[in-house]
């Protein structure tokens, strides 16, 4: 499993006294692009926000390069590697969209002026409207704040919940290109998604997530090859 | 009633306006952050005053030293009673926090009658010259209060769009979640706010003492006129507390020309309550 980035096994466990999570796992390797599709209700955003620390685990465990962060706190998962981006309220709004970024870089004392080059190069746009206030923003360009704010801390991976939730087609299609530019820089990308086709199109492996646990497994193009996927969870 | 004393009454409803923006800004950035009314915070005032006028009296400095001990011995009190009491209910409901608030409100000014004693003080003894301009009349105590607050508004200014602590602490106060998943260390900002809330109801204590006398009560009185600031500005937003203060301040001191001073805290008031009715989230949009 060394050449695991990140690996949940068996995990069992929620946010109240409810386990919404009845033994799910998962792995991502470095430079991977990991997609969790399902039904409502199947615990995919739950899975993916174990893995920060954001839910209650009872048993299994998580371990991130090596390390076992089973119900660690977020601020000390973030030091390790690790950002998340939410899927609402994922950017400070009175703040411009530079002052984002730089929050996202509050961890760091050194000069991270390069970091900040890298995210304009692949976000244009952030770099243009980087003095305007993130709150004043369309959904589409808030998600590239969001996603800016996470790459500040030059992680080994980010956590995508739902990035194109709300999205015009359009933008739902950019945001997706931007994913596989920064899964191009050697981080590991694990999401949750609803517009599984075109998630599963840029995924290296897929996860299907039912009932709190895994169903099925697979490659991104194996899975949208799977006929019995698509009727039930794909929109056939 | 003519232009001259209206002009007048401007004058001091800037002074007023300045006392409750400083305590206002305090009040605002702590209720961003941390979700609750903190009623002790007229007398964080009062305790950073008289600490003020002990040090000055016995040590025989100029006003303007008491400025920095104020503000020093307000921040600290504010720390001490974070740490101690507020720390420890961090999870609870808010209106826990409220009311244990209203506690050390009284337990600190009970510590002030305590040491001072009940009876009033004057701060400046003997008699000021007045400044004239024309025939206007201004007091030179009036003078330090409007240009000490520009100057701390200034600072302040500088501090949350400039500093790395500045700028956590509007995002904390923006989106407390995200804060804490971007990797800011909450409760290191809590203090840092509770010092500068606290540093700068010292400072409005001292110009408070300045403009009228020194009484264990002076802190309390004006937190309402400071909560009526507040709500006016947009509760949660430090900007809009220095608009809502000067409102309030201007309008207490103008009604005056039409209605005994004894009203002043009911048109604070007044305008507080047509603000709520109007436009409930404040002139800068604040929280809920």
């Amino acid at each position: 499993m060394s050449d695991k980035l990140l690996s949940m096994t068996h995990l069992v466990g929620g946010y109240g006294g409810n386990d919404i999570l009845k033994g799910a796992s998962l792995t991502v390797a470095q430079d991977e692009v990991v997609v969790i599709v399902g039904p409502n209700g199947a615990g995919k955003s739950t899975l993916m926000k174990s893995a920060f620390g954001l839910v209650n685990i009872r048993e299994g465990n998580i371990v991130f390069q090596g390390e076992d962060i089973t119900n660690m706190r977020p601020d000390l998962i973030v030091r390790r590697g690790m950002s998340y981006v939410p899927q609402e309220k994922n950017v400070f709004p009175s703040m411009t969209v530079l002052e984002n970024l730089e929050m996202g870089a509050y961890l760091r004392r050194d000069d991270y002026s390069a970091q900040l080059e890298r995210i304009f190069e692949i976000f244009p746009r952030l770099k243009e409207r980087r003095k305007q206030l993130a709150g004043s923003m369309s959904g589409g360009e808030r998600q590239m704040v969001a996603m800016g704010r996470a790459l500040m801390l030059d992680p080994k991976l980010i956590l995508l919940d739902e990035p194109t939730a709300g999205l015009s087609p359009l933008f739902i299609e950019q945001t997706f290109d931007r994913i596989v530019e920064v899964n191009k820089m050697g981080i590991g990308i694990l999401m949750v998604e609803q517009n599984a086709k075109q998630a599963l199109e840029i995924a290296h492996r897929g996860y299907v997530l039912a009932m709190g646990r895994n169903r099925y497994e697979d490659t991104g193009a194996g899975l949208l090859g799977n006929r019995e996927i698509a009727e039930m969870f794909l929109g056939g | 009633m003519d232009f001259i004393d209206l002009l007048q009454l401007l004058i001091y409803g800037v002074v007023l306006g300045s006392i409750l923006t400083l305590g206002a800004i305090g009040v605002s950035l702590l209720f961003g952050i941390l979700r609750f009314s903190n009623f002790a915070h007229g007398d964080l005032m009062t305790v950073g005053a008289y600490v003020a006028y002990a040090v000055i009296s016995s040590f025989g400095l100029p006003i303007w030293a008491g400025l920095p001990v104020a503000m020093i011995t307000s921040a600290l009190v504010a720390v001490a009673v974070d740490q101690s009491v507020y720390r420890r209910l961090r999870r609870t409901k808010p209106v826990i926090l409220l009311i244990s608030s209203f506690g050390m409100a009284l337990v600190v000014r009970a510590i002030v009658q305590l040491i001072w004693g009940p009876q009033d003080r004057a701060l400046v003894k003997g008699i000021q010259i007045p400044i004239r301009l024309g025939d206007i009349v201004i007091r030179p105590d009036h003078l330090w209060i409007i240009g000490g607050t520009l100057v701390i508004v200034i600072l302040l200014h500088l501090f949350l769009s400039r500093t790395r602590m500045g700028k956590a602490m509007r995002a904390l106060s923006d989106n407390m979640d995200l804060a804490r998943v971007t990797g800011i260390d909450a409760e290191r900002v809590i203090i840092w706010t509770w010092a500068l809330g606290g540093a700068l109801a010292g400072a409005a204590g001292l110009f408070l003492a300045l403009d009228a006398r020194l009484t264990p009560m002076m802190g309390w009185t004006a937190l309402l006129p400071i909560f009526a600031a507040a709500i006016l500005g947009g509760f949660g937003k430090p900007y809009g507390a220095i608009v809502g203060g000067m409102v309030i301040g201007i309008v207490s001191e103008m009604s005056t020309a039409v209605l005994p001073s004894a009203y002043k805290p009911a048109i604070a008031f007044a305008v507080m309550i047509i603000m709520l009715i109007v436009k409930p989230n404040g002139l800068l949009g604040g929280r809920k």
